[in-house]
Order: structure tokens, then sequence, then C-alpha cells
């Protein structure tokens, strides 16, 4: 195929085209409000694994540079914390480094927030979403730990550490690979558990390790410490991430902190920490919750591809 | 030696892992939603020819192999070495029976072979897809029996045994896909 022609074919873009009115429809329905937030913005974000493209040249970029957005949260949370409403956005994100055939540098986002509710309410409401737009599959809630005992029969959060890397490499080929607690989760998640969800319908998974709560808020009441974040697995692709939304200012500056403290260790560039978001949550953000997931992948489940790539007008190569 | 990280891993790239080189196959990209990214690996190591599969946390790099494929012609054997030459700069490569391997049953003077280097010695062979040798012993040809199905073993001057149409007899010269070991044709008369 020459390189000029578009990887995806006129039925693909139909099924989009599609989708997109699909999604704008469920949320006419509820009346959560469509926002458009900026893609090109001041700050970028923390998280140790996400590298956002940065853009230096421009002569409307006076100082600094700017950086394309991972995703628009910090930009929505921004604007919940001055209108308190129900929105959603259907949004490109870039993620440099992030190709495979689950993966495209660019993509398209759906992130919606829901003042007033925790994330068991948006999960319903994210399953209730899947249902409209894939037919009804079966649904299944687990706990991070129940879904480690389920699949792999071993607790996450009291298992040590070289337990658990003792795990990974008698399944997994990891070399000489080292790492923290987090690297051995995530590398049991997605090369062992992940694989079993396949043709399993909706899998949510909330209560992550508090180390990974990412934004989310954490609970201390239990007997671990729980972040209140979920993931959504549909027939094992990754398709969800959301969180009942960390609104206190204090603990979120010290989480942007520790993330650059790691950066540094890794040998990753620090990153300054956005003083509008922090401004917005000194402000007030409302107790919301709020969910990103992935239009590609979604219209991947919905027409049964396998490659990111068949549903791209253009993929990375020929962007 | 440069070295590549785990995003420029694409299929033929050359790399040293566990100090064999290894040529990468296939490379997939692993992430959990949030948190660590991997890169499963597919390598086939170019020492013993076996497929391996390794994760790579993302970012990881690895040192290139000093490995280059050669077109050469090949000369001539002395029963322990086998010679090649650089069409270019004439150099010579002797390479030893586990760099050639399968490939000495499909090695004719003069023809071209992909000849793989590591560190300039010859690691491996690959034959031309189609070489064309004499058969040198076969049972006697069945004349007027070329429609029919049938085959019989043929001896070719390697020492390769092909099965070839029962019509061919000793002397004719065939075309081989060295690929599947098959008789394509005969070979044209020039």
């Amino acid at each position: 195929m020459p390189a000029w022609q578009p990887s995806a074919s006129l039925t693909q873009l139909r099924s989009r085209s599609a989708l997109l009115a699909q999604l704008r429809n469920f949320f006419a329905q509820r009346e959560v409000l469509e926002v458009e937030t900026p893609l090109l913005c001041s700050f970028g974000v923390t998280d140790p694994a996400l590298e956002p493209f940065q853009v230096h040249k421009g002569v409307s970029i006076s100082a600094g540079e700017r950086y394309l957005q991972t995703s628009p949260e910090y930009s929505m949370k921004r604007l919940l914390a001055l209108y308190p409403e129900p929105i959603f956005q259907i949004a490109r994100a870039f993620r440099d480094g992030e190709a495979g055939t689950l993966h495209n540098p660019e993509f398209s986002l759906l992130e919606w927030y829901r003042p007033g509710w925790n994330h068991h309410q948006l999960m319903k409401e994210v399953a209730e979403l899947c249902s409209f737009c894939l037919g009804d599959k079966p649904v299944r809630s687990y706990t991070y730990r129940e879904l480690f005992l389920a699949y792999l029969d071993v607790d996450p959060f009291t298992e040590t550490d070289s337990g658990l890397r003792a795990l990974a490499s008698e399944h997994v080929d990891i070399g000489s690979m080292a790492g923290g607690r987090d690297l051995w989760l995530d590398l049991l998640l997605s090369h062992l558990i992940e694989p079993q969800l396949r043709a399993s319908g909706l899998c949510f998974v909330y209560d992550y390790p508090a180390s990974q709560a990412a934004l989310a808020r954490i609970d201390t009441s239990g007997e671990c410490e729980v972040g209140h974040r979920f993931e959504l697995y549909v027939d094992g692709v990754e398709l969800a991430n959301g969180y009942w939304e960390l609104a206190d200012a204090r603990e979120q500056l010290i989480r942007f902190e520790a993330d650059n403290a790691r950066r540094l260790a890794m040998g990753q560039a620090e990153r300054p920490i956005d003083p509008y978001l922090m401004a917005a949550l000194e402000a007030g953000l409302p107790d919301c919750s709020g969910v990103a997931l992935g239009v590609d992948r979604l219209l991947m489940l919905q027409t049964g591809c396998e490659d990111i790539r068949d549903v791209l007008a253009f993929d990375w190569q020929r962007s | 030696m440069a070295n590549y990280s785990t995003s420029e891993f694409r299929s033929g790239v050359k790399v040293m892992l566990d100090g064999e080189p290894c040529s990468i196959l296939d490379n997939e990209f692993v992430k959990p939603g949030k948190g660590q990214a991997f890169n499963r690996v597919k390598l086939r190591n170019l020492n013993t020819g076996r497929v391996w599969e390794r994760t790579f946390k993302s970012g990881e790099s690895l040192e290139a192999a000093d490995v280059m494929d050669r077109t050469m012609e090949y000369l001539y054997t002395d029963g322990e070495f086998w010679y090649f030459m650089e069409p270019d700069t004439f150099e010579q490569h002797q390479a030893d029976a586990k760099a050639v391997g399968e490939a000495h049953l499909w090695l004719k003077e003069q023809d071209k072979s992909e000849v793989t280097l590591y560190n300039g010695t010859p690691l491996s062979v690959a034959p031309p897809n189609f070489v064309e040798l004499e058969i040198t012993e076969t049972d006697p040809g069945l004349k007027g029996d070329t429609a029919q199905g049938g085959s019989k073993p043929a001896t070719l001057s390697t020492g390769a045994v092909v099965r070839v149409p029962l019509f061919l007899s000793q002397g004719e010269v065939i075309r081989v896909d060295t690929r599947t070991g098959e008789y394509v044709s005969r070979a044209s008369k020039s």
C-alpha cells in the first residue's frame, strides 16, 4: 500500500463517524456538557510513565515551551473548579514512545467528569456506555487484590517484592530486569493477567495499591491503603482508567514532587508542576469522579479489529 | 558499537543479548494502563538459531551486534572450510561447517550466497533461493512419462538428494528451490 494512502478502510471511517455520533448522543441524553480545551499547554505532567511531545518553535511561544497534552485532565479539572457541571470531551492526546498494536502516539480520548459521584457510580455509567456502544456483554468487578488472587493466586498487597519478581520470571524471560514493587505488579498484570481476560466481557478492577493511585484519593480506612482508581478491560483490552478524584491540593503537590523525585532517580527530566492546576485545586475542586476512555480502542472492539492502525485514517507511519 | 533502544527495535535489527548476536523478529509494546511500559521482543539467536522472547522495560537499550549480511561468491571447499569471496574487494572468507550448515547442499562454485558476518567471521550462509545443479545419479529416465505423476530420488553434484520426475536422467541440469529442497523444473539450456 503506497504511503500516501489511508490505513483505514472506508467502512472503518464510517464506523468511526457513527461511533462519535453515538458517544455525543449518549452524553446529550444525560445532559452532560461537551467542552473543548487546549491541546498545546504550557505545562506537562510529572507522571514518570508519560512522556509528552514538546513544542519549542513558533512566534506565539514567547516564554518557555509548550506541551501537547497527554490527556485533557488538568484543563477539565480547572473548568470543574469554577463550573461544577458534568462535562465530557472527545480530544486528541499525545504520548511519546507509545506505538504498537494497541497504541498510537497520537490518539483519541473520551474523558468525562461527574461532580458529586464516587468511582462506583461512575463505573456503572462506564458500563452503560459500553453496552450502548458494544451491546450487552458480561460485566465483572474485582478489587485489585481479588484479581491477582483469582488469576495468579498471589496477594499483591502482602507478597514480598522478591516473591513477585520470582513469579514473573517463572513465566516471562525478564533477563536481569530490576525495579521496585510496582514494576513487578505491572509486569504480572500486563503479561500474565491481561491475556487471561480475553473474551471475558467487561472486567472492572478497582482498589489499586496506594502507590498506583495516581490522581485518585486514597482510602486508609481498610486493612491496606487503596487508591480509589479503577481500570476497565473489555475482552482483555485496557479501555478506560478512572478516579474518584483527589481534591486535596497539598497531597496532590506531595505526589507530583514524588513523581519528579522518581523521574530524577531514573534519569528522566524533571517536569514543572502545573501551577494552574495547583491553583484550581486550592480554589476547590468539587467532589467528583472522572474517567478517560480510549476511543480508538472502543472502535476496535466495536468493529472486531486487533490492530489500532486499521481504525486510524493515517497511522503514525503515515501521519 | 552503537546502542539501540526498545523503540528502535525493528525486525532485522541485530543486537547483542547475553553475549550472543541476535536478530530481532518482532517487538510488541505493552502498557498496563498507567505505569511501567514494556516491550516484549522476539529475537533469533544467530549462533544457535534458537528463538527467544525477552521482555524489556521500555527505554532500555542493547548494544548493536557487529553483524552484517554480504552477498559473496562461493569459491570452493577443502573439506574443512568453505571459501567465499566478496565480489568488490576480492576479500576471501572461510566458513566452517557450523556456519555453512545445510547450505553446503546447495553451494555451487561462482553462485552468489548471502553470508552473515559476525565480528568479521562468517556466522551463517544462506544459499540463493534457486540453484541449478546437475544430476549425477538417478534411475534411468522413462521416456514418454512426462505427463504422469510419480517421482524418484536423484543425487545432485553437491551431494543433495531431491525427488525428481521420472523422465529425468543422469547428466541433466535441474532447478531446485533451496528453501524447500524441491525440484522446480529442468534448467534452461543456455
